[in-house]
């Protein structure tokens, strides 16, 4: 039988979940006025205190967010009143009026009521500032725009919660000592900020999608957070065609997830995978991000591009079917825009299936003396791939051996030692 | 984890009375915000089980039954698609749903999305050959 559920019940999970959804506001709309992100998110913790005292007693209210809101906000406005910060925060004001900044509102009030989309953006712009190192951009913006607890980024992780508290304390004050506004940047500055906020939520997706270290190939809570970090952001700046091509990107991988991983947690390599498998509505989601970042006409750039790869994957139907001429063509296209050595890497990979291993043999060759690949365990793992098909077992399998060595994630490390088994003469050569 | 939320038939909209301007213009700010903060994946309204039809089986008879059906408040008039990180966020954001029925007694029903690794083994590799098939036309179908 149903029941009702007494409203009194569970308020500590309800606020939990109300911290959830406005944190990020809350802290966004206390850095304007206070000019902090700091002394924001110490004044949003307080109103959570508050909340978590008389809750219990008084019930949720009728608009929780507007309740957190109005009591940080009258913290703040005690703060500000104290005389030493008071002081100090006038003639940052008066400094930054001075530089020609903005004019401030002196009726706080009347600021903090203000909508708050732009505040919001400031917030990522600020914690993913290039002066941050990208350690700290993830863990602050996991921490203030994702409202995770220290503990949780820190299990994501897998480091210690003292470690993730103190990156995010030298986070703020590099902020402050860089005296970093809480702006949107300008026009000119706006292409390199932008890259430092789509850096940082793609290193966290990737965390979570390629576990770089420990026994868990995938982290469902990083990929479910960097996608949620990606919608929002592609809603508060829809004219940024690479942020659709970030979010296009991230939901065609994490489409694959499920087939990523076999009965017994192993590795399924892409072309190996289940495709009833993959997950159908983050698919047509990622296509459909994948079309809004290529209908704005300017010239794609390397998520768009990637995206665009990702997506002849996942419209073939089988493997066999997958369109490599061009996931090549969309290669030489990226390879010419990052040159990166891991892109020339994925584009021998593309050429190997679309015109024969010896092509890309041939590539990967001249890759070898690149140092930024000299650990990297898939130059090994591909050229062993390619010396397998060539019908070279031997060679073969010491590429195998290399690649497994190098490889930190113990089930890529398993599906490598595998692929040596294959390669042993036992298996028949 | 993902959770459909299911918005219950009321009269009006199993009698095909469409929402007030000022509901549809609430519901329009509601979703917003769904999408604003990454929650939404997709959601759409149903149009009245008089239009519907159910397939009734028995053993390997199947029985084709039009509507409209009874039992109004046990009907689905429209559903939401969200990723949120627990119940509780689902219910958070649920209360905020502007009222369906406008001032009267509308109810919406939360249930958490299987994900395919809940069926474990049940689900054999011919089972997902098929899915498979069938998803693909569905995707192709967008």
């Amino acid at each position: 039988m149903p029941t009702i559920r007494p409203s009194s019940s569970n308020v500590n999970r309800t606020i939990e979940a109300v911290w959830r959804i406005e944190s990020a506001r809350l802290i966004a709309g206390l850095a304007r006025l206070v000019r902090d992100i700091g002394l924001a998110e110490d004044l949003a913790q307080e109103a959570l205190v508050a909340a978590l005292e008389q809750w219990p007693e008084s019930g949720v209210p009728d608009k929780p967010g507007a309740w957190l809101m109005g009591t940080a906000k009258h913290r703040a406005i005690d703060r500000l009143r104290r005389a030493d910060v008071h002081e100090r925060k006038t003639q940052e004001l008066a400094r930054e009026a001075e530089i020609g900044g903005q004019a401030e509102n002196p009726d706080l009030d009347a600021e903090i009521d203000d909508p708050f989309d732009d505040d919001l953006l400031r917030l990522i712009f600020t914690t993913c500032h290039p002066v941050l190192s990208t350690d700290a951009r993830v863990a602050l913006t996991l921490r203030l725009l994702g409202g995770l607890t220290t503990k949780e980024i820190a299990r994501s992780y897998l480091v210690s919660e003292s470690t993730v508290a103190q990156r995010i304390v030298r986070a703020k004050r590099t902020l402050s000592a860089a005296r970093v506004p809480f702006e949107v940047p300008e026009r000119d500055e706006l292409p390199d900020r932008l890259a430092s906020v789509l850096e940082a939520i793609y290193l966290i997706f990737n965390e979570g999608y390629a576990a770089t270290a420990g026994d868990d190939l995938i982290r469902p809570e990083l990929i479910e957070e960097s996608l949620r970090l990606g919608r929002i952001l592609a809603e508060l700046l829809p004219s940024e065609p690479e942020v659709h091509g970030l979010v296009a990107l991230m939901e065609l991988q994490a489409s694959r997830s499920r087939a990523r991983i076999g009965p017994s947690g192993e590795q399924v390599l892409l072309l190996d995978q289940d495709r009833s498998r993959w997950d159908w509505v983050l698919v047509s989601r990622g296509l459909a991000a994948l079309e809004r970042a290529q209908s704005t006409r300017r010239a794609l750039g390397p998520y768009t591009l990637q995206a665009a790869i990702a997506a002849c994957h996942a419209r073939a139907r089988v493997a066999d079917d997958t369109d490599w001429e061009r996931i090549v063509a969309l290669y030489d296209a990226l390879a010419q825009l990052t040159r990166s050595p891991v892109v020339e890497l994925n584009r021998a990979v593309a050429v190997g299936m679309a015109y024969g291993p010896e092509a890309a043999l041939e590539l990967v060759d001249k890759l070898r003396s690149e140092p930024a690949l000299s650990d990297y365990h898939l130059l090994p793992a591909v050229r062993g791939d390619l010396l397998e098909k060539l019908g070279r077992i031997d060679q073969a399998r010491a590429e195998f051996e290399r690649a497994a060595a190098l490889a930190q994630n113990s089930r890529e490390r398993a599906v490598l030692l595998d692929r040596i088994a294959e390669c042993s003469p036992r298996n028949g050569g | 984890m993902r959770f459909i939320v299911l918005v219950k038939a009321t009269e009006d909209s199993e009698a095909g009375v469409m929402p007030s301007q000022q509901l549809l213009s609430d519901m329009g700010n509601f979703n917003e915000e769904l999408v604003k903060a990454g929650v939404m994946l997709a959601g759409e309204g149903l149009h009245p089980s008089s239009k519907g039809v159910r397939i009734a089986f028995d053993g390997d008879e199947r029985r084709v039954i039009d509507g409209p059906f009874a039992e109004t408040k046990e009907l689905v008039a429209g559903y939401w698609l969200w990723q949120v990180k627990s119940l509780d966020e689902a219910i958070e954001w649920a209360k905020r749903i502007p009222n369906p029925d406008g001032k009267g007694g509308g109810v919406v029903e939360i249930r958490q999305v299987f994900e395919a690794d809940d069926f474990g083994e049940e689900l054999t590799p011919e089972l997902r050959e098929q899915e498979e098939r069938l998803r693909r036309e569905a995707a192709a179908n967008q």
